[in-house]
Parts: C-alpha cells; sequence; structure tokens
C-alpha cells in the first residue's frame, strides 16, 4: 500500500521538475525572442537606407542592417562585363545617319570621343574628313566613324576573336583578348582602326578601373582601339557621346528594328526609311561588299560654307 | 668499285669543315656581339611598346611584315632544289640539296620570330592556338609553316643519318659528348640494304608532300595581303606572284652560301664551277618567270589607271617609292638576267655579287609590295602628325629587323659545323655508280 501512496507523490514531484524546466527553458528562449525583437526594432531605429547596385546593374535601396558584406569589389566585375559586351543589347539593330549638309567641322564629336575614350589627340573613332571627289565638285566636311559594317573586313582577319560582330549589329575590339597582329587595320577600308602605339594617355588613373569591353577602358599598349557606337551609352538608353555632343544637328542614331532614328541636337526622331529616301541616303564605297550600318545623307545644301583654310586640304585626295 | 683511299680522301675532305678555328670563332663573335645589340633594341620595343618603329595608325605593317615575307620567301629554296630538282632526277643539284635544305630550315623557323617581333602584345602568342579563329588567314599561315619547318627538319636530318655515323667513326679528335651526340642522332644505322630503303623511300614521301606544303607557305603569306580589299594587293595573281618571287631569292641566298662554303671549307672540288653555272641558269630562269609576273601585277592596272591604283602606280613608278622601286626592278631583275645570261657571269665571284644585288632587290621588293599599299588607303589620312602619312624606319625598328638575318647566320653557321655540308655516303654512291 505504502509503495501505491507514494508513487503520486513521487510522480508530482517529477511532474514539479519537468514543469520548472519547460517554464525555464521557454522563459529564457521567450526572453531572448523579446530581448532579440527589442534589439531588433533599436537597429531598425538607427539604420540607414542604403542603395546597391547588383551584377545585373540594378539600382537598390535597402536596410543597411539587412545588408551582409561577403567579399570586397572593384566597381565592376570583368567576366559579367566581358559576357554583357560580346552578347549585345537583345532586340536591337543600331544605325547611324550622318547628315553632310548639316556639318561645318565643328569637332565636338571628335573631342566628345576622345574624351570618353581616353584616347590621344592623334587617336581617332571618328575622324571629321574634307573630302572632294571632283574638281568641279564641291568639297565637304565628312564625319567618319567605324561603319559597323554587317560584313566586316576585321572580324573575318582577326586570328583570336578579339573583335567580332553583336548581334545588335555593333563591331567590338576586346582588348583583353587582342594580340597586336594589325591584321584588322590592314583589312579595314575605311581606316577606322587605331592602335596603341605607346602607353594609353590615361593610363595612371585608370589602373584600378575594370576593363569595360562596351567603352574600351582603361585602353591598353599594343592593342587595337576603335569606334563602338559608344555601347555603353546605348545599355543606358542615351545616344553615342558624338551624336549627344554634335551642336548642329550633324547625326541621327537609333534602331533599324524600330525604324527610327534620333537626331542627337534636336532630340527629334524620325523614321529611318523617310529620312534615306527623301534625303538620297547613301553608304560608303558600297562596291567592296561590306554592307555598313552608317548611311550618309549627301551635303545638298549645305547649312554652313566650307572653309577656304581647308580646301587645299579636301583637293589632296581628288 | 671505288678504292679505299679515295673514298677516305672524299671523306676527310668533306668532314674537315667540322672543326673549331680561329675565324670560325671570330665570326661567330661578331654574331653574337651584333645579336645582342639587337636584342637590346628589342628589350626596349618591349618596354615601349610598338612605338619605338616608325610604324602609324595608316602604314601600321612596315619593314617587320616585309622581313617576314622575305623569310618565308627565302625558305622556299629547299622545296625548289630538294624535292623538284631531287624528284626530276637532275643529279648535279645533289651536293647542294642540304645547303639549300639548312636555308630552308633556318629561314622558315626563324619567320615565326619575326612574326612575334611584330605583336603588339607578343606575350599573347598562346591566344592564336587556344583562341584561335580558322576563318583568318593568318591561322593558316601558322598551320603550313608549322609543317614546312617540321617537313623541312625531317629532309635535312634523314639523308644526314648515314653521314652521322660516318662522323661518328671518322671524327676521332672531337670531344666525347660531340661523338655520343652524333651516335644518339644516327639511329643505329649500318647501313644494311633494308635501312638504305627506308630512307630512300621516307625521303622520297617527303620530297613529294613538301611541295604542296612550300606552295602554300607562300600563297597564303601573299593572301595575307591578297584577301584585303586595299589597292596595290587586292590582285588574283599574288598567290603565283610571291611564290616565282620567292625562288629568287632563294636561289639567290644558295649561291651566295655555296660561294663561302666553298672557299671557307675548301670545297673547290666538290662544289664546282659547274655547279654555278647550272645555278646561274636556274637563277635566269625563275627571275624571268617573276619577271613575267611583275609585268601582269603592274601593267595590268597600270593601263587601266582605276583611280586607287592610278595613285598607287603613279607612286611607284614615279612619286617618292619610284627610286626604291626602278632600282629593285633594274638591279635586282633586270640586270642580273642579262649578266647571267654570258657564260663568263657565271663564275663563282661574278656570280657572288650578282647575287648578292639579287638578295638585296628580293628585300627591299617586299618593302615595296607592303608599305607603299599603306600610305594610299581609301579615304584621305587627315587630323593626324606627319610621320603617320609618310613612314620611316626607325634605328631600333632597323636592329630589330636585322636580328632575325643574324639569327639565320648563326643557324647556318653552327649546322655547318655539326655536319658535312656536302652529303658524304651520297658522293661516294654517286661516284660508285658513275663508275
Amino acid at each position: 500500500m505504502s509503495e501505491k501512496e507514494e508513487s503520486p507523490k513521487k510522480k508530482s514531484r517529477r511532474e514539479f521538475l519537468q514543469d520548472v524546466g519547460i517554464v525555464g527553458v521557454g522563459s529564457i528562449l521567450a526572453g531572448s525572442a523579446i530581448f532579440a525583437g527589442i534589439n531588433y526594432d533599436k537597429k531598425k531605429k538607427l539604420g540607414d537606407r542604403i542603395k546597391v547596385l547588383t551584377a545585373e546593374n540594378e539600382l537598390l535601396e535597402i536596410d543597411k542592417n539587412d545588408a551582409t558584406k561577403v567579399g570586397k569589389f572593384k566597381s565592376q566585375d570583368l567576366t559579367f562585363l566581358q559576357k554583357q559586351g560580346r552578347e549585345g543589347i537583345p532586340g536591337k539593330r543600331w544605325v547611324m545617319v550622318i547628315d553632310l549638309s548639316k556639318c561645318r567641322n565643328a569637332r565636338k564629336c571628335m573631342n566628345a570621343c576622345q574624351g570618353a575614350h581616353h584616347l590621344r589627340p592623334e587617336q581617332h573613332h571618328i575622324n571629321v574628313l574634307k573630302m572632294q571627289e571632283s574638281k568641279n565638285t564641291p568639297p565637304y566636311y565628312m564625319p567618319k566613324p567605324c561603319q559597323h559594317c554587317d560584313n566586316p573586313p576585321c572580324v573575318a582577319v582577326c586570328p583570336v576573336d578579339a573583335t567580332f560582330k553583336r548581334p545588335d549589329g555593333i563591331v567590338l575590339i576586346d582588348n583583353e583578348r587582342c594580340i597586336g597582329c594589325r591584321f584588322c587595320i590592314a583589312a579595314c577600308p575605311y581606316s577606322a582602326r587605331v592602335f596603341n602605339w605607346t602607353e594609353p594617355l590615361l593610363n595612371e588613373d585608370d589602373k584600378d578601373k575594370t576593363y569595360n569591353v562596351e567603352l574600351n577602358v582603361p585602353q591598353r599598349k599594343g592593342t587595337v582601339s576603335k569606334c563602338l557606337f559608344s555601347a555603353d551609352r546605348l545599355r543606358d538608353g542615351k545616344l553615342p557621346y558624338c551624336v549627344s555632343a554634335c551642336p548642329n544637328g550633324v547625326y541621327y542614331f537609333g534602331d533599324e528594328n524600330e525604324d527610327a532614328v534620333t537626331n542627337g541636337t534636336t532630340k527629334e526622331t524620325v523614321r529611318l526609311k523617310k529620312l534615306l529616301e527623301e534625303n538620297a541616303g547613301y553608304r560608303l564605297m558600297p562596291e567592296l561588299g561590306t554592307q555598313p550600318r552608317v548611311y550618309y545623307l549627301p551635303a545638298k545644301g549645305k547649312s554652313y560654307p566650307f572653309q577656304d583654310a581647308d580646301k587645299p586640304e579636301a583637293e589632296e585626295h581628288i | 668499285m671505288l678504292d679505299q683511299s679515295k673514298k677516305d680522301k672524299i671523306t676527310s675532305d668533306l668532314l674537315g669543315s667540322i672543326r673549331l678555328n680561329y675565324s670560325f670563332m671570330i665570326w661567330m663573335a661578331f654574331l653574337v656581339t651584333s645579336f645582342s645589340i639587337c636584342i637590346y633594341a628589342y628589350i626596349t620595343q618591349l618596354q615601349n611598346g610598338l612605338a619605338v618603329t616608325g610604324l602609324g595608325d595608316y602604314v601600321s605593317w612596315g619593314i617587320y611584315i616585309a622581313n617576314f615575307v622575305f623569310f618565308v620567301a627565302t625558305s622556299l629554296i629547299g622545296m625548289l632544289i630538294s624535292a623538284v630538282l631531287g624528284l626530276s632526277g637532275a643529279k648535279w643539284a645533289a651536293p647542294l640539296a642540304r645547303i639549300a635544305e639548312i636555308i630552308a630550315l633556318a629561314f622558315a623557323a626563324v619567320a615565326g620570330l619575326v612574326i612575334v617581333s611584330d605583336m603588339g602584345r607578343p606575350e599573347r602568342l598562346i591566344y592564336v592556338f587556344i583562341h584561335a579563329r580558322i576563318q583568318s588567314p593568318i591561322l593558316w599561315d601558322v598551320t603550313v609553316v608549322t609543317m614546312y619547318v617540321l617537313i623541312s627538319a625531317l629532309l635535312l636530318y634523314l639523308p644526314l643519318i648515314p653521314d652521322l655515323k660516318i662522323c661518328h667513326d671518322k671524327l676521332v679528335k672531337i670531344p666525347n659528348y660531340l661523338r655520343n651526340f652524333y651516335k644518339i642522332l644516327s639511329l643505329n644505322w649500318n647501313g644494311s640494304l633494308e635501312q638504305e630503303k627506308i630512307i630512300l623511300q621516307s625521303t622520297r614521301i617527303l620530297a613529294i608532300l613538301i611541295v604542296p606544303v612550300a606552295l602554300a607557305i607562300h600563297t597564303v603569306t601573299s593572301w595575307l595581303f591578297a584577301s584585303t580589299t586595299r589597292v596595290g594587293w587586292d590582285s588574283t595573281i599574288f598567290g603565283p606572284y610571291f611564290v616565282t618571287g620567292a625562288f629568287v631569292s632563294g636561289c639567290a641566298a644558295v649561291i651566295i652560301a655555296m660561294f663561302f662554303y666553298r672557299n671557307n671549307y675548301k670545297l673547290k672540288d666538290y662544289i664546282t664551277e659547274k655547279h654555278f653555272d647550272k645555278m646561274g641558269k636556274l637563277l635566269v630562269l625563275v627571275s624571268l618567270v617573276y619577271l613575267y609576273f611583275n609585268l601582269n601585277e603592274f601593267m595590268v592596272p597600270g593601263y587601266k589607271m582605276k583611280k586607287g591604283d592610278a595613285v598607287h602606280i603613279h607612286d611607284l613608278f614615279a612619286g617618292s617609292h619610284a627610286l626604291l622601286f626602278w632600282s629593285v626592278q633594274i638591279f635586282g631583275l633586270v640586270i642580273p638576267i642579262l649578266l647571267l645570261l654570258f657564260k663568263k657571269m657565271r663564275k663563282p665571284l661574278p656570280m657572288l655579287v650578282i647575287a648578292l644585288f639579287v638578295l638585296f632587290g628580293a628585300w627591299f621588293k617586299r618593302y615595296i609590295i607592303v608599305v607603299p599599299t599603306m600610305e594610299h588607303p581609301f579615304l584621305p589620312i587627315q587630323n593626324v602628325p606627319l610621320n603617320f602619312r609618310i613612314y620611316t624606319p626607325t634605328l631600333t625598328e632597323s636592329l630589330i629587323t636585322l636580328a632575325p638575318i643574324i639569327l639565320v647566320l648563326i643557324i647556318i653557321t653552327i649546322l655547318s659545323k655539326l655536319f658535312p655540308i656536302i652529303p658524304v655516303q651520297e658522293t661516294i654512291d654517286h661516284l660508285e655508280e658513275s663508275n
């Protein structure tokens, strides 16, 4: 009997101890949870919102405390930039129209381009030439960027795939790959390519920058450089450097797929086909079969006179 | 049968050059010193970039590329003498085959280095293999030149095996390591009929194989230019034009080498006046063919005078390159042809002088092919410094151009000091046959 009487007593003690244990652990958990909660709240009040640039180039705003530092990266990752640079901008077929009747050799395009791409004064991604076809035809100014040919002779001859044609029509040069053989310079009928014969101009300032194939900066000694249709600007939805810099409305730039080009000066958007049709648009040296993506409108009814001082140079080529 | 004493005389005569003497030491010291100076020039180019050259964005290929074309051209002679003449049974050329093969191997192997000196980023040479794009004529060139070097090396080595055995047996005064070197290279040659058959057959196969490969190396080299649309390069006859020109400079190189080997190595009984006479006639033949291609290359566009061609032709015929153009054509081609028609001129000394003119002419001809075209692009050259319009090679650039030429001389000298320059076994065999 006594045993029978004792057992509930023992049981109740065990139960008591169990209860104490549960309550104890529970209250510690609850306490710490509340404490953490309060702390979290406190932090939340103290914390700032910060801006974070993702690898996909999206700018996000997040709470500073939610961000965990996982490493220190350069501003942008080379592998990502290289991949993006080779893929191009989906769905686009970039095209440029140059209205020769508007050009007065202001050279703002050349300056903007050389500034953006860190070029030396003698290196021209775009060069304004003084042209004259024959003695009795008038001289005119002709801005000449890379023609971004659809059948590019430079790309054909490159032995290492350093220069390549993107689906959006742009011909780029990857100076991480270029071996400096200059076959592309020899093959280009438009003299559109330049070489870094010496240490590039701003290399000291650029040495910590990640190479962006869409800007070709930092430039690299011993490699080829060329006009990029400002692929970096196009990615941001902006017009190329030269197009935006022109004060005289020479340049139209846009997408062949949309049949729309925008004038860099007036910001007026017009139909590409209509513009070419109404102004007798043409391309340089079509007989070579290079299929340029740059169209010219003839220098009919020039807005500005051809400078007398430039005449001898224009005549030289007749 | 040839008696033993005559055999021994031939052997000792032909092995006589394999020794180190003072004139060799002085010659090598001179070569190595000049080579070091040129290497120093190349180091400055590595440090400062190609800006040390006279090149610019318009004339972006200059004397390095001209030199490369010259090297590939000169190397073609190996094919002409050991394959074409050998296969057609022209026995007189047999003693010259090894000289021609050594020249071919040296020039073809060094041509690869010449092209590296032109690269903006030579440390990326490996990209040509790991990122190779087969569409590019450069890849074709790399492939066929490598093949040509390999086949030329084999064509030099296989007929050499019996002689290596002779070197090992007869040259007792030489250091042991050198004797072992000959022993290893002679691959247990014992002169059995079976071994002779193997060598004969493999040499024959290689001699046939090298013909298309040799034609390919210079045709592809010409396509580095002809594959562009530029005025002066955009030509359909560039392949044969280059190949025929190659035989001219190669013949001249062999004649010069013959002269010096004959005099310095006391080989007057083996490289005879008859050989000079034959080589003189061969040079006339290949020069005439080359002249014919020159006529086509300049006469046809010169008659039509299309806009771009007119500028180019005018520049060559009467403009800034006229002096060089006419000198090369007259002193490097026309006068040598005329002189060599006379038997008196096909003697060793006059031929040496003529061959030197032809060889220098051949080098400058490559300059005429490369540079003037680059000075006349389709669109005008404007808004650049004057040195971008007119190309003038710098001293550093000239030294770097000289380096591979000196290297070829070093290789030719060393090879001719290691191995008998006239095939020993073959000479004996031929004499036995004719007896």
